[in-house]
């Protein structure tokens, strides 16, 4: 029993309740990204979910550079939004990928250099006025909103898992650049000119997204992986509606060359890298 | 020869009562921890927390929880506060997995989660995203029939949504057009 007079200082003093321990003093190491625990990919397979990171990622860090910079408040919060979601995307996928070589996503986002980078070249393509970015985010959007629904299938039950949890998120992005497009299309002359331009500036990145290769061709024959060719009626089906009832539409003319699958990029990515990757490179290992 | 005494202690440590008991044990310090931008709701009222196992030879916890969007910046603040406060609670060693599948839904947020929310000043999810409501787009022929979002400080049924996206990916913005306040609204997923 203590006496009365031994009391008082807890009174003043509050009593450690219990230890104090910091996030330093205890192991949080690991990575946290999701998927199934434990689950490795083979190198074919982090191949393929590095291009579906590469495409998420790219596109999160374009859009993060419109924060404050945006037509209203509201937008700058839609498209951080949005970036974050991709950005999530990209977490899981490239923790996923890194398990076949035994890298972190961080090695993965930091230290590969261009070649090694494997997005479509729409996603690279710079943010231009806002119009341009609605239109990318259209392309986009129209084109995930196809792909993930499909890859729930997947054999690969991380992939199918990725999937489930992005394509709720993409459906709700295709609807924000969806309305936006018919803003732009049906507002003032002005911003239907812009959309125009921008629709057309773009539409030869367009391609590229819907090709097979060997690739995706065993990967699909596995169950894995869905072959992008047969993404293509549906977007066209998405796109085609939302430019039909903006009273745009859907551009006609040159394809570009494309490549990025191989590592073959446009001259946008490497700026885009070079301010990504510089804070990572400089202190290596830094966290904060 | 065995007093009724053993008997007793051999019942008290029946290995599979202790188990349970470690385990709900453990399960009750993870359910109180809190989401870090929305601090008046527990993982457990979210939906978030999925699953808590104890291993009582190690006395070690494996927490499971699930992401309500892919990118939420909170689940590394959930994940390191549930790591302090079992530590703190004297499990020597914590691991917590984040599991995707099967994805969250707000269907997962429990009553007493909406209530919280409700006086907090924030919307709950109206509706159930199983019931069809979800998300978006009306666009590959589904008719979206959302819910009229009732104003969490007035009950007014008149509100309208300002933006789709709010403070956080789980929330929008709406207004109240009777008391014409501004207000968070949880999206339903």
């Amino acid at each position: 029993m203590t006496e009365p007079a031994m009391t008082e200082p807890a009174v003043t003093e509050p009593a450690v309740t219990e230890p104090a321990v910091t996030v330093d003093e205890v192991r949080l190491g690991e990575e946290f990204t999701g998927g199934a625990a434990g689950a490795v990919a083979s190198d074919e397979t982090a191949e393929y979910a590095l291009r579906l990171a590469d495409d998420a990622l790219i596109l999160a860090q374009r859009l993060g550079a419109w924060i404050t910079r945006a037509p209203e408040l509201e937008e700058d919060v839609a498209l951080a939004n949005i970036a974050l979601d991709l950005l999530g995307h990209a977490r899981s996928l490239l923790h996923y990928a890194g398990t076949a070589s035994g890298r972190t996503e961080d090695d993965l986002a930091y230290w590969r250099d261009e070649p090694a980078w494997r997005n479509a070249w729409l996603f690279e393509q710079p943010n231009g006025d806002f119009a341009v970015t609605i239109a990318r985010q259209l392309v986009a959007s129209a084109y995930l909103g196809a792909l993930y629904p499909a890859l729930t299938a997947s054999t690969d039950a991380t992939l199918a898992a990725i999937a489930a949890k992005a394509g709720k998120e993409v459906a709700y992005h295709l609807d924000h650049a969806a309305h936006w497009t018919l803003r732009l299309g049906d507002g003032t002359d002005e911003s239907r000119r812009r959309m125009t331009v921008a629709l057309s500036d773009l539409w030869p990145y367009v391609d590229e997204l819907f090709r097979d290769d060997a690739l995706v061709d065993r990967l699909a024959e596995a169950g894995i992986a869905v072959r992008p060719s047969t993404l293509r009626s549906a977007f066209d089906r998405a796109v085609g509606d939302v430019l039909a009832e903006a009273g745009l539409e859907v551009p006609e003319g040159f394809v570009a060359a494309g490549g990025g699958r191989d590592g073959r990029h446009t001259e946008h990515l490497g700026p885009l890298l070079a301010e990504m990757q510089v804070l990572a490179r400089a202190h290596p290992g830094a966290s904060w | 020869m065995v007093s009724a005494r053993t008997l007793v202690a051999s019942v008290a440590r029946d290995p599979g009562r202790d188990e349970r008991d470690a385990t709900e044990r453990a399960r009750r310090i993870a359910a109180a921890v809190t989401d870090p931008e929305i601090p008046v709701l527990t993982i457990e009222d979210l939906g978030v927390l999925r699953a808590v196992e104890v291993d009582p030879d190690a006395g070690s916890v494996r927490v499971t929880i699930t992401p309500t969007y892919s990118g939420c910046p909170a689940m590394d603040t959930i994940r390191d506060d549930l790591v302090l406060a079992l530590t703190a609670a004297g499990y020597p060693e914590v691991r917590v997995d984040l599991a995707l599948a099967p994805a969250w839904t707000t269907d997962w947020m429990t009553e007493t989660g909406r209530q919280k929310l409700r006086r907090y000043g924030i919307a709950p999810p109206s509706g159930s995203a199983a019931a069809g409501s979800a998300g978006s787009a009306g666009r590959g022929g589904r008719v979206r029939v959302p819910l009229a979002v009732k104003c969490p400080r007035c009950d007014s049924l008149r509100t309208r949504e300002l933006s789709r996206f709010g403070s956080t990916s789980c929330k929008a913005l709406y207004e109240c057009l009777d008391c014409l306040e501004p207000f968070d609204a949880f999206k339903v997923l």
